[in-house]
């Protein structure tokens, strides 16, 4: 079994607003093992990306207890990487500017992290891309520069924001199975939020289902292929894909 | 090149022939409008002592030394540079301290929205009397009707930059002098710009007007003076030469503009 390298302990949080307190968070406790993909969804408003907010040390949690790699964390960490939902290119940098933007702020710019870096523009087809500005890139190869300038700080996890809900539906489908691959070749561990329920199947080892506010984990399912080489476009076809899809559905209990 | 069809010729000999049309209309209009006046001063049809004329307009521009003009257009031009240097540097930095500091920022908001509607000029006595009469005062003048709206834009433009973009440098740990110098500026560069465009318009409002309250040379005083002792070929060249002068600022910030944007995609 491999080893837990993200851990939530009753994480909760609430907010303080004018007319009153807002519970967002209770109690939320789940883990993370080194080399996993998953998802974490839940309807629309319930706090999923406070979640990844609060992991990610951008916001304050009001309780519980969140490990990393065996130590508490409770400020932003180099350990984590972050991928937001619009790829948040400089426009005015060139690609090679944008990916070794993490590595110029946390100060690791050695000549080892950026020949790193060259490696995983010349591994995913950007390197000739690398003197140019994002806007002549397109949305898919965008996203890829996004990844790589998370993956530049080498983190030990990446949490992933809603990170391809900008794109169009065939983009996305496309982007969604390049970002896995590459996840998977570098053997990443990945929590990400999404609130598409075939994205979260398509992707995840483990999903991870929150309620309505205040979010609590309601379900966690492992999600299982057995007879495919998994990728986001082929574990669509399977017919596990629409027991998962309807099992999910039913625990969101989504309403119109 | 050659494989261009008829109809895109066609399309941009159309255009082009817009262009021209638009541009001999606009000369023409000047050109009409100058020939009219001139023959009505001429003929008789209007006073040319109060109106002037073109032709004197023309010889006392031509005769730029008897007059010290190129004198008083260097002094206006110094005074607007230093006003419109001064007023957006600082107008720069107090928007930083503003954006670094909410508190502050909020603090201030109201101290700036009235300065902002004060019509700046109504100090101008005062600004006199601190700073003494003369080309300090003017200075000062200039710097007080471009610094508020300075501060105003860039804050604004700081305030509303791409807030992705400030949590994803965020998510590294930034400091905020580091989103500041690798987010915030950058992300601003046409907000910047923008303020140059309108201060160097503003700057020389404010040297113009100061010139008018207290001053011994320059294009304002000419004004001034002209107006006094009833020179109004003077005016009208001063009113020219200012017209000229403006256009000649505006568009050395156009093309400073060119050159940052070259080196900023």
């Amino acid at each position: 079994m491999s080893k837990e390298i993200l851990t939530l302990k009753d994480v909760s949080k609430k907010y303080q607003a004018k007319n009153g307190e807002i519970e967002a968070l209770k109690n939320i406790t789940f883990s993370v093992n080194e080399g996993d993909f998953v998802s974490l969804i839940g309807p629309s408003g319930c706090g999923k990306s406070t979640v990844l907010s609060i992991i990610a040390g951008l916001e304050e949690k009001s309780g519980g207890k969140i490990m990393l790699d065996g130590e508490e964390i409770s400020t932003i960490s180099n350990k984590i990487g972050y991928m937001l939902q619009k790829d948040s290119l400089l426009e005015w940098r060139t690609i090679y500017k944008n990916v070794i933007l993490g590595l110029e702020v946390t100060k690791q710019r050695t000549k080892e992290n950026e020949d790193y870096v060259i490696d995983l523009l010349k591994k995913y087809n950007l390197y000739e891309f690398k003197d140019k500005y994002p806007t002549q890139l397109s949305g898919g190869m965008r996203q890829r520069v996004a990844l790589i300038r998370t993956l530049a700080i080498k983190p030990k996890i990446l949490l992933l924001d809603e990170a391809f809900s900008a794109l169009d539906y065939q983009t996305r489908i496309m982007v969604t199975n390049d970002i896995y691959n590459i996840l998977k070749k570098e053997g990443k561990t990945v929590l990400m939020v999404t609130h598409d329920i075939s994205e979260a199947i398509s992707m995840g080892d483990k999903i991870v289902v929150l309620s309505n506010r205040p979010a609590v984990v309601k379900a966690i399912h492992n999600i299982e292929f057995p007879n495919i080489e998994k990728n986001p476009v082929n574990c669509r076809n399977c017919p596990e894909f629409s027991k998962y899809f309807d099992t999910l559905w039913r625990e969101l209990d989504v309403h119109a | 090149m050659n494989n261009i069809s008829n109809e895109r010729k066609l399309y941009l000999k159309k255009e082009k022939k817009n262009k021209i049309t638009v541009f001999i209309t606009q000369i023409s209009i000047l050109i009409f409008f100058i020939v009219i006046w001139e023959v009505a001063a001429n003929k008789g049809w209007i006073d040319s002592f109060i109106m002037s004329q073109p032709s004197k307009i023309w010889e006392t521009i031509a005769n730029l030394s008897s007059n010290n003009l190129l004198e008083h257009i260097g002094v206006t031009v110094f005074e607007t540079l230093v006003g419109f240097l001064v007023g957006t540097f600082l107008g720069v930095i107090v928007a930083i301290i503003l954006w670094w500091s909410k508190f502050l920022s909020k603090v201030m908001e109201p101290y700036l929205v009235v300065l902002n509607s004060l019509p700046k000029i109504a100090l101008g006595p005062v600004i006199i009397i601190w700073v003494g009469a003369g080309m300090p005062a003017i200075i000062v003048v200039a710097i007080s009707i471009s610094l508020v709206v300075t501060i105003l834009e860039i804050l604004n433009g700081f305030m509303n930059t791409d807030k992705e973009k400030i949590k994803m440098i965020r998510t590294f740990n930034a400091t905020k002098l580091q989103t500041l110098v690798k987010v915030i500026i950058p992300a601003n560069i046409s907000t910047f710009i923008n303020s140059l465009k309108v201060n160097i318009g503003l700057s020389l409002v404010g040297v113009i007007s100061g010139e008018f309250l207290v001053s011994k040379a320059g294009l304002g005083y000419l004004i001034v003076y002209g107006g006094q002792v009833f020179k109004l070929d003077l005016v009208m060249a001063s009113v020219l030469i200012l017209a000229i002068v403006a256009a000649i600022m505006y568009q050395s910030v156009v093309i400073l503009e060119k050159v940052i944007l070259k080196n900023h995609k």
